[in-house]
C-alpha cells in the first residue's frame, strides 16, 4: 500500500442538470492505495455503481476529480484510463466464444498467442470454467457467464480492476471457494480492485477496506473489523452486521449514583456510574436523548435483566435467533446453543456497557463504542 | 404432442385452405391474367382454361403496345429500372443517414433529442399531397423537379423516419454494457459502433431497410407529381396502360407481375435471413 492507485476528490454526480438534478453521489472523497481491495457496500440506489461507472468513464463526473495511478482521468475516454471492469450484466460479446471473450482485450493489446493461451487457461482454471471455453455466451448459464465476465476483467493488466457485483449469480458454495481464490489471485499479482456489492459477507471476505454508502454519501470507509466494532453512525451500525444491530431511543438520566438509560414502556437500563469510562460518562450525561445500539451477539439473558417477551425463536442449525418484544420495539439476540423458548415466554435481558454503542439522537453520528469515545 | 380428432383436423384443413384461397386469389388471378389477351380476360363468364400467350410480356419488354387503334410506345422497362434505382438509392441514403442517427438517439440523450426524433417521425403524419404542393414550387425554383436527386431526397420522407425509429429500438435493446466492455478493453467509440453495435443490430437494420424499400417501391404520388415520364417508377408508369381504346388488363397484369417480383424476391430472401439473424442474435442479459 504505497502509491495511490485511485484518488477521488470532491466528486459529485448529478443525473440531470448540475445542482438541480438527482444528486446520486455527494462530495465523495476517498483514496485507495496500490494493491488494496476495496468494497463499495450499500443498498440499491446508494450511489455505489454510479461511483464505479464514473471511475470507468461511463458516467460523466459532474464535479470534482478522479485520478488513477497519479493521472487525472475523469475527462478521458474509458479506453485511455487503463482500467478493467467486470459488469453486473456480464456483457459478454454474443458472437464470440467464452475463450475469445476472455482473450479479447489481450489480443487487442497484441500479446503473443502462446501467452494469451496460457493466461486464459490459468484464469479458466481459477474460475472453474475450463469446460465451457469453446461455448457461446447464449448457451451457458448465468453463473457461468458471470465467471466468464469476471475472467475477462481479471485477465487484463490494468491499473485498476472494477468488479460490479462480481459473484451475485453464483451458488453459495462456489462463491465461497471463488472468493478465496480471487482474493489470492489479486493479492499475488498486486492488483488493485474495487468491487461493488450489496452483500456484506462478500465485502467482509474480500475487501481490505469497505466504503459504506447510503443516499449518495460515503458513510464510513474503514477496515471490516473497525466498521463492525466502531460504526461511524447509526446507518453503518444497522446496515453492517447480520442480524442487524438492535437500536433503541433512550433518555439519559442519573439517579442514586446510577446512570439510567430510560427506554419506552417504562423500562430502564441502569449502570453503575463507574461502569463507563470517564469521557464516555461525561459525554452521555451531557445529553438528554441518545440512541443506543447493541449487536445481537452481545445481548445476554440474565435473571436480573430487563423484561422482554419472546416473539420468535429460530434454530438455524448452528445458532439460535431469538426475537423478543422489548421496549416498544423488537430486539434480536443470538445464542450459540439450541434454546427451548416458547412464544410469549418472558425473558430478562442485560447488556454489558462494554458492548453498548451510543449515537447522537439528532445526527445519528456515533458518540461512543463501549468504553471509548467515537 | 397434442392429440387431435379427425374431425378437428379436417375442419382445420378446410379453414386453412379458405384463408389461403382468400389471400392468394388476387395474386393468382393477376398472374393468370398476365398470360391472356384482353378478349379472354373480359369474357363472361370468366374461364379458368385459356390459351396462354406471352404477348403481354413481349409488349412490355419491347416497349410497343399494340391496341385496336394503333401502336403505342410505353416505357415500362425504363419505369422498372427507375423503380429499382430510386428505391435502392433512397434506402441506401436513408441507411447511411438513419443508422448513425438512430444510434445517437438510442445512446446519447441530449437536450431536445426526443423532440428531434419526434419531428422526424412527424414527417409521416402529414398527408403527402399537403407536402407536395409547396415542395413542387420549391423544386421548380431549385431545379430539382424531375431529377433523380430531387426524387431521392423526397423519398427520404418515407425511408428515413422508418429506418430511424425501427433501428433505434434495436440499438436500445442492446445492453449498453456490452459496448462499455468493448470500449474499456481498449477501443474507440467509433470502433465500438462498427464492431459491436452494428452487427448486433444487423437483423433490425435489415428489417428496416426491407420495409423502407417496399414503401419506397410502392410510392405513387411523389413521383407522379415531381417527375416526368423518363424518371417515373412503375407505379406511375402503369397509368400508361389506360389508353384511348380501353384499359389493357393483360399488360397491366404482366406489369404487376414484373414489378412485384423484385420486392417479393427480396422479401423471401430477407425473411430467411431475418429469422436466422434473430435466432442467432443472442443478446442475452
Amino acid at each position: 500500500m504505497s502509491a495511490s492507485a485511485l484518488t477521488i476528490s470532491g466528486v459529485d454526480k448529478f443525473y440531470g442538470p448540475i445542482d438541480r438534478g438527482v444528486h446520486a453521489v455527494q462530495n465523495l472523497t476517498m483514496e485507495i492505495g496500490k494493491g488494496e481491495i476495496v468494497a463499495l457496500l450499500g443498498s440499491s440506489g446508494c450511489g455505489k455503481t454510479s461511483t464505479l461507472r464514473m471511475i470507468a468513464g461511463f458516467e460523466e463526473v459532474s464535479r470534482g476529480t478522479i485520478s488513477v495511478a497519479g493521472r487525472q482521468v475523469h475527462r478521458l475516454a474509458p479506453v485511455k484510463r487503463n482500467v478493467a471492469m467486470a459488469f453486473e450484466g456480464y456483457s459478454l460479446y454474443p458472437p464470440l466464444t467464452v475463450r475469445e471473450n476472455m482473450a479479447f482485450a489481450l489480443k487487442a493489446a497484441r500479446l503473443p498467442k502462446s501467452e494469451v493461451d496460457s493466461k486464459v487457461a490459468s484464469i479458466a482454471k481459477l474460475l472453474e470454467i475450463e469446460d465451457i471455453l469453446e461455448r457461446y455466451p447464449s448457451s451457458i448459464s448465468g453463473g457461468q457467464q458471470q465467471r466468464a465476465s469476471l475472467g475477462r476483467a481479471l485477465i487484463r493488466e490494468a491499473d485498476l480492476h472494477l468488479l460490479d457485483e462480481p459473484m451475485g449469480q453464483l451458488e453459495p458454495q462456489l462463491r465461497a471457494v471463488l472468493r478465496g481464490r480471487i482474493k489470492h489471485f489479486i493479492k499475488e499479482r498486486g492488483l488493485t480492485a474495487i468491487l461493488v456489492t450489496h452483500d456484506q459477507t462478500e465485502a467482509n471476505a474480500l475487501a481490505d477496506r469497505i466504503a459504506v454508502m447510503e443516499g449518495g454519501v460515503l458513510q464510513q470507509f474503514d477496515t471490516p473489523d473497525r466498521i463492525k466494532q466502531r460504526p461511524a453512525n447509526l446507518f453503518t451500525g444497522t446496515f453492517v452486521g447480520e442480524p442487524p444491530m438492535n437500536v433503541f431511543e433512550a433518555y439519559v438520566g442519573m439517579n442514586a449514583g446510577k446512570i439510567n438509560l430510560r427506554l419506552p414502556d417504562g423500562l430502564s437500563l441502569d449502570y453503575d456510574k463507574d461502569a463507563f469510562s470517564a469521557p464516555v460518562r461525561d459525554e452521555l450525561l451531557n445529553r438528554e436523548r441518545v440512541v443506543i445500539g447493541v449487536r445481537p451477539y452481545a445481548v445476554r439473558r440474565s435473571k436480573d435483566g430487563v423484561p422482554a417477551t419472546v416473539s420468535a425463536n429460530q434454530w438455524l442449525g448452528d445458532q439460535t435467533h431469538i426475537a423478543a418484544d422489548f421496549a416498544g420495539g423488537s430486539l434480536v439476540l443470538v445464542e450459540h446453543d439450541r434454546t427451548r423458548l416458547e412464544l410469549g415466554a418472558p425473558i430478562n435481558i442485560s447488556i454489558d456497557p462494554k458492548n453498548l454503542h451510543v449515537f447522537d439522537q439528532a445526527s445519528g453520528n456515533a458518540i461512543s463504542h463501549g468504553m471509548e469515545l467515537a | 404432442m397434442e392429440h387431435t380428432s379427425l374431425l378437428e383436423r379436417i375442419l382445420r384443413g378446410v379453414a386453412l385452405t379458405l384463408v389461403v384461397i382468400f389471400f392468394m386469389f388476387p395474386i393468382v388471378w393477376i398472374f393468370m391474367m398476365s398470360f391472356q389477351t384482353n378478349e379472354t380476360i373480359l369474357r363472361i363468364p370468366p374461364q379458368l382454361v385459356f390459351e396462354p400467350t406471352l404477348a403481354n410480356y413481349t409488349a412490355l419488354i419491347t416497349g410497343k403496345l399494340t391496341t385496336m387503334s394503333g401502336t403505342l410506345d410505353i416505357a415500362f422497362m425504363r419505369n422498372l429500372w427507375n423503380s429499382v434505382f430510386l428505391s435502392t438509392t433512397s434506402v441506401a441514403v436513408a441507411l447511411l443517414l438513419g443508422v448513425p442517427a438512430a444510434y445517437a438517439f438510442a445512446r446519447h440523450k441530449f437536450r431536445g433529442s426526443e423532440d428531434i426524433a419526434f419531428t422526424l417521425l412527424s414527417f409521416r403524419f402529414a398527408p403527402a399531397l399537403l407536402v407536395l404542393l409547396p415542395l413542387t414550387l420549391y423544386f421548380q425554383k431549385l431545379g430539382l423537379a424531375n431529377t433523380y436527386i430531387g426524387l431521392i431526397w423526397v423519398y427520404q420522407l418515407i425511408c428515413l423516419p422508418l429506418i430511424l425509429w425501427i433501428v433505434r429500438g434495436y440499438f436500445e435493446d442492446i445492453p449498453a454494457d456490452i459496448e462499455y466492455a468493448y470500449r474499456i478493453a481498449g477501443h474507440s467509440w467509433f470502433a465500438t459502433f462498427r464492431k459491436i453495435a452494428l452487427p448486433l443490430a444487423g437483423p433490425g437494420i435489415a428489417a428496416a431497410g426491407l420495409l423502407a424499400f417496399i414503401f419506397a417501391w410502392n410510392n405513387f404520388v411523389f413521383a407522379l407529381v415531381l417527375a416526368s415520364a423518363d424518371k417515373q417508377p412503375v407505379t406511375v408508369g402503369a397509368l400508361a396502360f389506360i389508353t384511348s381504346s380501353g384499359i389493357q388488363y393483360g399488360q397491366i397484369s404482366a406489369a404487376i407481375v414484373l414489378s412485384i417480383t423484385p420486392t417479393l424476391a427480396l422479401a423471401l430472401y430477407a425473411q430467411r435471413y431475418l429469422v436466422e439473424g434473430l435466432s442467432l442474435g443472442a443478446v442475452k442479459g
